[in-house]
């Protein structure tokens, strides 16, 4: 049998390896995704007091930081009884906001728009961020870091850093209001953000949705994959990023179950395999069958498509409108195609904008009831959707506020088994009868990076290029193809 | 003037010390008007066996990020030391070993227990756990160890500068490579952050410093301008060294020490009981301090003369 490893060229350890086994007659048979590396955040923040849990917890990724000290919020709240002031949650959603703003830019323009400004076909060597500025012009770049920095700036101003935030850390509040001028600056920030989101999607339907042949590849089979999918949703079953209820859709898109997040243990599992470091989870009440997709297998999607599918719409205008237009021009909802992820994750940042000018426009935002007073420590869950997924922070504190208990369900974890299956059945498309075409690489690479997997953080930056090799060894381990980009 | 070779490298840590580097935004221009970036895995197409390659002395400059925990992680420790002038510790995991330090306190088995045994959501009868090297039905998959002790860059091998902070302070970042770029760096074994504490830089008034009670940060009724110790918080100031500007008390909350232990400071925790048992008022209140070693050694453990929980 032949193994077919991918590593990035950092040998990889840190940050994910897959490798694919074909079977005798040379086809694919399986792929492994691993995840090498464990920090162990579950076991050595017992005993921490519970206001650095949100603020320990950011450095399980300097990449979406926010997300875990919101999460770690929230559940801080839950587990002191205490509901924010309406102006704290206002805030946070605001500071989470840029979050998402900063994230998701980075996301698409280093890593989705090489693929499609660019284009799959085109040599890896241009298929980065340097060869989408050269395609689009300087002054676009400097728009796409101008943007992106105005992410962190906001971020900053209400978290106190743009990486590692603390001002959350306040069961039932937020530790600083926004000043006037704050508030200002914000929102001078906020609608020029506005602009760039519009004008992030025009580019991708200028680029993506007029090229017929960009569309097909988007609906092509390699690039299908059926499963369940799962979001935070507002009261009208519209996508949230910071609070609600938790919805998941089966994969005809009818609900399957919606829950509150104090009831995550009755509707996820999590399975542990021996090659990987990450648990991989699953709907409990299906059960984990591996990894298959299907209605008849627990596995299920999260992110950007994870979250339009598992709602029925988004709660600003224009942003609902594209919305709209993505299920009408891929055939209904639910959309399985995995390279829809990188349009959902343009309307998520078209909402993030619109949310964000409607927070900074409040007249209650520079309120300064920015705190309530919390109760009694017990145990609380926190649950938000990061840019990747929804993620899930469980406390169990003490009489004297120290964590007894901590679970962790991270938002790419979620989408592990997904991530598996959609390289396998990229890789079958490209791997025939033990003939590799020099193309997999490509489509191998295209099908993980559409999940933005936080464990690949590398790819967010500076080339976007996620340098791999594939080696194919033969029955006797004798390298016959090396694969290098 | 020859341009100058840069490399970037990281060990075990969360990427936000990679984030600080693109946060210095138009700047990252200049840098690469005046150097050559050489080695950065997360960016650029080199192998390690290209660095193996290259000569002893090689690289000008290279800014380590993350704590040292797997033998991969010391093997390229010791070969960018060898190919450097300068090895920079870049970023608290590599100064101080960050919060995963406090992963010190207990080892490998008792980490992969609470992951993969007790937490609730796990379903794991036949407590599997992941291996180093596993056959599964099509063939063998293989994973790097995982060690029991967290360790710092210098605890490894022989570092130059350091550059702390979690993520290190941007300002701080453009300082170190204009000293750079203007031949103007400190002498060996320096900080590259200011030579003051956290309290120099922070606007909240000092008083008289009484400590007769230990409160928490939500607990009080925060004034907005009195320092957090004479509001009864334990803040990690004064035992924490400056350049961030203070960012955490600015938004109202105690430095919790990211920056690593203040000038002249060898254990950041043993700087602040010191601190803390030269203002309280009475030994009773040492009692109520709460979870001293995550607060106290909160980014320092593995750095600091404790290192590590002894587990037998």
């Amino acid at each position: 049998m032949k193994t077919i490893t991918i590593d990035p060229i950092t040998r990889l350890e840190g940050h994910g390896k897959i490798s694919i086994f074909l079977n005798d007659e040379g086809n694919v048979e399986n792929a492994y995704l691993q995840v090498p590396e464990l920090r162990g955040f579950e076991r050595f923040c017992e005993g921490r007091r519970a206001e650095d849990l949100p603020i320990i917890t950011t450095r399980i990724c300097g990449v979406c930081p926010v997300a875990h000290h919101m999460a770690g919020a929230k559940a801080l709240d839950a587990a002191f009884n205490v509901e924010p002031t309406e102006t704290a949650k206002k805030l946070r959603e605001l500071m989470y906001c840029g979050y998402f703003i900063y994230d998701h830019i980075l996301h698409f323009y280093f890593l989705g728009a090489p693929d499609f400004v660019v284009g799959p076909d085109a040599p890896p060597a241009e298929r980065n961020i340097l060869g989408v500025i050269q395609k689009v012009g300087l002054d676009i770049a400097k728009e796409v870091i101008k943007h992106r920095a105005y992410g962190q700036k906001i971020t900053g101003i209400l978290g106190g850093r743009p990486t590692h935030p603390v001002s959350a850390c306040l069961p039932g509040g937020i530790a600083k209001a926004l000043s006037k001028e704050d508030r200002q600056e914000i929102e001078k920030m906020v609608r020029s953000c506005v602009e760039f989101a519009k004008f992030s999607l025009k580019l991708f339907s200028d680029v993506v949705l007029k090229n017929i042949d960009y569309v097909n590849l988007i609906k092509s089979e390699p690039y299908t994959l059926r499963t369940y999918y799962m979001g935070t949703v507002d009261k009208n079953n519209k996508v949230n990023f910071y609070d609600g209820k938790v919805r998941v859709v089966d994969p005809e898109g009818k609900e399957f179950v919606k829950f509150a997040p104090s009831e995550y243990l009755d509707v996820i599992e999590e399975h542990v395999e021996p090659w990987t470091y990450v648990k991989l989870p699953y709907l409990k009440r299906i059960g984990w069958k591996g990894l298959v997709a299907g209605s008849d297998s627990g596995v299920y999607r999260v992110g950007p498509l994870g979250r339009l599918n598992a709602s029925e719409g988004m709660a600003t205008p224009i942003a609902q409108k594209e919305y709209d237009r993505m299920y009408k021009t891929l055939g209904g909802k639910p959309v399985h195609a995995t390279l829809a992820f990188h349009w959902a994750r343009l309307i998520e940042l078209m909402y993030a904008t619109e949310r964000a000018l409607e927070l900074v426009t409040d007249k209650e935002i520079t309120n300064t009831d920015i705190k309530n007073k919390p109760g009694k420590p017990s145990e609380g869950v926190g649950i938000v959707e990061a840019a990747r997924g929804t993620l899930i922070h469980h406390y169990k504190l003490d009489e004297k506020a120290l964590a007894k208990k901590v679970n962790l369900v991270v938002a790419t974890t979620h989408n592990a088994p997904g991530i598996c299956m959609s390289i396998k059945n990229a890789a079958k498309g490209l791997i025939r009868n033990g003939k590799v075409s020099d193309g997999l690489l490509n489509m191998v690479e295209m099908a993980f990076r559409a999940y933005d997997p936080c464990f690949a953080c590398a790819t967010h930056f500076a080339i976007g290029n996620m340098p791999m090799e594939v080696r194919i060894y033969d029955d006797e381990k004798r390298l016959l193809k090396a694969i290098r980009k | 003037m020859e341009k100058l070779k840069f490399a970037f490298y990281w060990a075990a840590s969360c990427g936000g010390c990679e984030i600080a580097v693109l946060d210095i935004n138009e700047k990252v221009l200049d840098v690469v008007a005046k150097a050559d970036i050489v080695f950065w895995p997360v960016a650029i197409d080199i192998k390690y066996k290209d660095v193996e390659a290259m000569p002893d002395k090689y690289i000008d400059v290279c800014f380590f990020n993350g704590a040292i925990r797997t033998e991969e992680q010391e093997h390229m420790a010791k070969l960018l030391r060898k190919k450097s002038k300068v090895l920079v510790a870049f970023g608290s995991c590599a100064c101080d070993g960050c919060v995963v330090g406090l992963a010190n306190l207990w080892n490998k088995k008792t980490v992969f227990e609470r992951a993969y045994f007790e937490t609730p959501s796990t379903k794991n009868p036949n407590q599997v756990t992941p291996k180093t090297s596993v056959k599964v039905k099509e063939g063998e998959l293989k994973l790097p160890e995982f060690f029991d002790t967290v360790k710092t860059l210098a605890q490894t091998v022989d570092v130059d500068y350091f550059l702390s902070g979690c993520p290190p302070p941007i300002p701080c970042i453009i300082q170190a490579v204009e000293a750079i770029f203007n031949n103007k760096l400190p002498p060996k074994g320096s900080s590259l952050l200011p030579n003051k504490s956290i309290c120099d830089e922070c606007p909240r008034e000092k008083k008289d410093r009484k400590l007769t009670e230990i409160k928490r940060i939500y607990e009080i009724e925060d004034d907005l301008k009195t320092c957090f110790w004479d509001q009864g918080v334990v803040c990690m100031g004064p035992a924490t060294r400056a350049g961030c500007g203070a960012q955490c008390p600015n938004v109202n909350i105690p430095c919790t020490g990211c920056d690593g232990p203040g000038p002249r400071v060898i254990d950041q925790g043993a700087a602040i009981m010191s601190a803390l048992a030269s203002i309280a008022t009475d030994p009773s209140v040492i009692d109520q301090i709460v979870d001293p070693i995550g607060t106290f050694y909160k980014y320092s453990l593995a750095h600091s003369i404790l290192r590590r929980k002894v587990i037998k």
